[in-house]
């Protein structure tokens, strides 16, 4: 067991699972918008 | 008659058990029709790289070698041209209708970063805990790129991971889904709002998200733009029988190739080791908690929201399109048969396929903002 390396880990790990919630938030609103934008 | 003996003597035990996983990929091609186009190439090719004659590094090899050096670890030419017969295939319209869907796709790549760490704790450096990890993305293309930027030395292992467990999603998925949720939670039923998204909207999707993508996390940039020009053929109108040629014989002649190239790297030698069964291990623990993440978020945002939601959706947020999708709508169907999620589990996983390269070039820009490659 490498606690070393988990804790070197750790940090990717809350960003990388942060950081994809946030993209997604921007697409998100982004898709809505354009949606709203392009409504018939 | 020497040479005979002698060939015959080249063989090793070893060869023989890769010649045994060939066959069994070939069978599951074949007689359980369980992704036939990359399946069956890997199995043959197994058998075709553990032949004595290819120890002697005669033709085939090189064959294979030059197959990926242009293919997989030069440009990475397979995964992105794959990619553009993907985004053909995607109909992005579920997701239009409902955007919040893409929540279930970011909450489901929740097993990369669990098994990125446990992969670390294991032992493996973070270039090869990531690479390992990314088979979570359940997206071939996505796990091989990630896992030749970052140099990993478990290429074969990682790929054939990857895609042994997206042909085996039915298998994998269903006992984990009904380990999370009760079966009243199961029975929830979802309207389906069909609202109209205007062709414009469709046409600006594809490029608007790779704007977006290429400017909030540019090392996905490669694999989100191919997948959105491939959409954006799809939708622009003008190119329909191009669209067809790049969903059907497009993307299947590259997963031949890639296939075949995959298995090129299933040499006895470099595949049967203790490190190719826990990478195994690991990318099946990557699977599980991608579906226990969707399902949990799913889950939560019931507790917030007063429009149930059928927890199971948030299981397709796993990429691998469509098999998700279907083995959800199945599952609700089993509960209750007038129980139709096959429009929410869609849009579900087609937000799982744009979050799994988001996470991908995510953690290729992470890894490499750390080892500063």
């Amino acid at each position: 067991m490498r606690v070393d390396l988990l804790m070197e880990a750790l940090p990717i790990m809350g960003t990388g699972y942060l950081g994809i919630f946030i993209v997604t938030g921007v697409i998100i609103g982004i898709i809505t918008l354009l949606t709203k934008l392009t409504k018939r | 008659m020497e040479v005979l003996i002698q060939n015959v003597s080249y063989i090793t035990w070893q060869m023989l058990v890769m010649w045994g996983i060939g066959g069994v990929l070939i069978y599951l091609a074949i007689v359980k029709q369980m992704e036939p186009t990359l399946l069956l190439p890997m199995g043959f090719g197994a058998i075709l790289v553990n032949l004595p004659v290819a120890v002697e590094g005669t033709g085939v090899q090189h064959v294979l070698d030059a197959l990926f050096s242009i293919g997989i670890d030069g440009a990475e030419l397979f995964p992105l041209m794959l990619f553009v017969g993907i985004g053909a295939m995607i109909d992005f319209q579920p997701l239009l209708t409902n955007p919040k869907l893409m929540i279930f796709g970011a909450a489901a790549q929740f097993g990369i970063f669990f098994t990125l760490a446990l992969a670390s704790l294991l032992g493996y450096d973070l270039r090869d805990a990531a690479s390992i990890s990314i088979i979570g993305a359940a997206d071939g293309p996505t796990s091989i790129f990630v896992a030749t930027e970052l140099g990993s030395k478990y290429l074969g292992a990682i790929m054939v991971a990857a895609y042994s467990y997206m042909a085996l999603v039915p298998l994998i998925q269903p006992p984990i889904i009904k380990l999370c949720t009760t079966k009243a939670e199961r029975k929830i039923k979802m309207q389906y709002k069909g609202k109209p998204v205007s062709k414009t909207t469709k046409i600006l999707f594809p490029i608007v998200v790779t704007v977006i993508v290429g400017i909030v996390a540019p090392d996905a940039v490669a694999l989100i733009g191919f997948l959105m020009f491939g959409n954006l053929i799809r939708e622009c109108g003008v190119m329909q029988s191009i669209s067809e040629t790049a969903q059907n014989a497009l993307a299947n002649l590259i997963t031949i190739f890639l296939g075949i190239t995959i298995a090129s790297r299933m040499k006895a030698a470099d595949f049967l080791q203790v490190d190719t069964l826990i990478i195994i291990g690991l990318g099946l623990v990557a699977f599980v908690f991608d579906t226990f993440g969707g399902i949990m978020v799913a889950k939560l945002m019931n507790l917030l929201t007063k429009e149930k939601i059928n927890p199971m959706i948030g299981a397709a947020g796993i990429s691998a399109f469509p098999m998700s999708a279907r083995v959800v709508h199945k599952l609700g169907l089993e509960e209750d048969n007038q129980n139709f999620l096959l429009m929410h589990s869609v849009g579900v996983n087609v937000s799982g396929q744009i979050a799994s390269v988001i996470a991908g070039g995510l953690i290729l820009a992470l890894v490499k903002a750390e080892i500063g490659g």
